[in-house]
Order: structure tokens, then sequence, then C-alpha cells
């Protein structure tokens, strides 16, 4: 089973219970495609082996070949590159890495040049396999780097994603990568705006979704009462624990913090399989 | 010359709008004939790169002046490459920079003053 763990807001508990559910399972693969700020690594502790670079194509010039035609900036809709007359430029970040400059060039005048943009890192935590993306500072496109590291979806085993916040490209990526989304909120005005954004954009990709609300002893019903509406299982329920937050100060799991809470997150896989056979029938 | 002044509408009595790639209109001003053209700005809607796709069409619009009020990294590097020099002005309307500039009321941008991205 892959199961993506995301969440329309921030902060709701996205990695705290994506490492615990690692922690809790066997034989799990973890996805910390959280590129922009991977730090499921400062719950887990994981050993790193080895890392690889994450690049894109992005376009050169023979400038003996070029006769400032423009044809290239004309067909670039990410606007990356400028011909003005005797000047060919090229702006790396705008580059989609579509390929099509060069395509279009009428005298072949354009080549491809691999530019590094992140780093994938591979390594084991305990008997957990870990797998990490970073987005390199400045970069503006996550999208491959996020693809590098779903390359690691291994079918064999369970595979828990930590996925980015928000429900923009990088967050639809990963879910359409997995077979049950996990929405981690919390029960407060919101949670439950970022909630409903996160359930829209999941409908879009037509993802069986199950919801777990994280600090559950406080705020108001609505969450409950939207999830019946939608027709989407709260699965777990885990209150607001001082132990657990003190022990996320110390880079402790909630697991180990709240080892009463083991028992939940083990079964909390049978019923995330049931959500999806319920789905699929 | 052709001059180019970014603007909020069409025409030469048009206010000036602050921002380069993202004003909805370019007047182009031939400062010998009084000659006034009004191009839409295609950047406007861009999502990224409105900066180096305004600034080829200035270039390409034959405009060896520009006076704008603000203009970012990637805009003023091609602008720079077109050889279009860059006035700063902060605001009335299209006629009056013209004739601020005319007047050598204006001071040339040597360098980019706003951010990648910024909108006003």
């Amino acid at each position: 089973m892959k199961v993506a763990i995301a969440s329309g807001k921030g902060g709701t508990g996205k990695t705290t219970i994506a490492t615990s559910l690692a922690l809790s399972w066997d034989e799990v693969t973890l996805l910390d495609c959280d590129v922009e700020g991977p730090n499921a690594h400062l719950l887990l502790h994981p050993e790193i082996e080895r890392s690889a670079q994450v690049t894109v194509p992005v376009p050169r010039l023979r400038e003996e070949d070029c006769n400032y035609c423009g044809a290239c900036a004309d067909f670039c809709r990410s606007h990356a590159l400028a011909v003005v007359p005797g000047k060919w430029m090229i702006f790396d970040q705008l580059c989609h890495a579509c390929g099509g400059c060069s395509l279009v060039c009428p005298t072949r005048a354009i080549y491809e040049v691999d530019r590094r943009i992140g780093e994938v890192r591979f390594g084991h935590a305990g008997s957990i396999r870990f797998v990490q993306g970073e987005l390199d500072a400045g970069e503006a496109h996550p999208i491959p780097v996020i693809e590098d590291v779903l390359k690691e979806v291994d079918d064999r085993v369970d595979v828990i994603i930590d996925s980015p916040p928000g429900t923009n490209c990088s967050m639809i990526e990963v879910a359409k990568a997995a077979d049950v989304v996990l929405l981690v909120t919390e029960p407060t005005p919101f949670g439950l705006h970022d909630l409903t954004l996160a359930v829209e954009a999941l409908k879009g990709i037509n993802r069986p979704a199950a919801i777990l609300v994280n600090r559950a002893d406080w705020g108001t019903g609505e969450v409950h009462q939207y999830a019946t509406r939608e027709g989407i299982p709260v699965v777990l329920e885990i209150p607001h624990l001082l132990a657990v937050a003190e022990g996320y100060a110390r880079s402790r799991p909630l697991v180990e913090s709240a080892p009463d809470l083991r028992q939940d997150l083990v079964a909390l896989r049978d019923t995330l399989v049931r959500t999806i056979r319920e789905r699929a029938a | 010359m052709k001059i180019c002044v970014t603007a909020a509408s069409e025409g030469i009595n048009a206010p000036m709008d602050a921002r380069f790639a993202r004003a909805p209109f370019m007047i182009l001003v031939d400062s010998e004939t009084g000659d006034v053209q009004t191009f839409a700005n295609e950047a406007v809607s861009a999502g990224h790169g409105a900066g180096t796709q305004a600034s080829q069409t200035v270039s390409r619009l034959g405009a060896e002046v520009l006076l704008t009020a603000h203009c970012g990294p990637k805009a003023f590097e091609v602008l720079a490459a077109a050889g279009v020099k860059v006035f700063g002005i902060g605001g009335g309307t299209v006629s009056e920079a013209v004739a601020a500039w005319k007047a050598g009321k204006l001071e040339q941008l040597e360098n980019c003053d706003a951010a990648a991205g910024w909108a006003g």
C-alpha cells in the first residue's frame, strides 16, 4: 500500500504522523517528498548511505550557429529565453526544461546541459528504508526532485510518503503516486478551511481520502461535520498530549513519547487498506 | 527617437503604471514627430518571466528609452543587452513623463531597483 500523508494546512502534524506510522508498521519505505523543507530525518535519525543529484536539462547556445531570429524565445512559454539583436540570453531558473527551444531552432544552435537543482538522499533508520529529496535554495521548480524521490516507490512493501503542505502541484504530484491520501488536520476553523481545499484538490484526481484529526480535543466539531457531509472517514483521532509536544521539541517521535498510541497506528494500516477497498467497490 | 512609457490605460494622457512588466499598456512616443502608439502588454498575464517577455517587446518596438518606475533584475539585463536606456519616474501621465525626460529631469537607472517578481 502507498499512503501519502498530506494536509492543506502546514503544521498539522504530517511529518509527526508519517514518521510514527513508519516506526509502527513492518517493512516500510518512507519517502520525504516535502522537498522544500524536508524534516522527517529530524524524527527518524536515519543513516544516509548515498545521495544522487537531481538535474534538469537547460539550453545553451553555439553562438556561431545562431542568427538571432528569436524563434526559441517566441516558443518559450516560461519566458526563460530572451533574444535581442546580437544577444541570446537564458534565465535558468525560469526554464521548465521542456526542450522546445532546441527543437524549434532553425539553425540547430541550441544544445542542452544538465543543471543541478537538488539532491535525493538514501539511507535507513533501523529497518525503515528512508529516501529524502531536497530542492536547492533559490530553485523554483520542486517537481523534478519529487519525481526522482517517487521513483523509489516499491510495490512489495508499504510506502509512506510525507507530502509537501498546501494544495499545489507538489502535493498533487505526491497524491497521484498514492493509493490513499491520509489528510492530517486539526479541529479548528483554520484546519477545516485548508482541509476543504485539500479534499477538493483530491476530487480532481480521484484519490480516496481519509482524515486523521490531530490535537483532537481542541477546537470545534466542524471538521467532523464536514467529514460526515463529504463521506470521508475519520480514521484516527490523536489528543493533544504534552508528552508528545515535549518529545517533538527533542526530536523524539510521537510513538516513543506516547507508546499507548502504537496500537492505534498499527491498526490504522488495516483501516486504510479497507478505505481503499471500499472506495474501489 | 522612440520612447516607451508603461501606462495604466491607452493614449498620451494615460496615467503611468509604476510596474514595468505588469503594466497593462506600453505607450510608444516618437520624440521628434510626437507620434503616439498604444500597445497592450502581453506579459501582463505571464505566470513567470513577465520581465524578460516585456523587455523583448520594448526592444522589438524599436524603443531606445524606457520610462517606468521600477525594473527587476532579469528585465534590466535584457533591456541593457538590447541597448534600451531605462529612466525612473514615479508617477504622472505619459505626456508629463516624456516632457520630464526631454527636459533632462529624469535619472537613468544604472541597475535594477526591484526584486524579481515585484509587481507593486
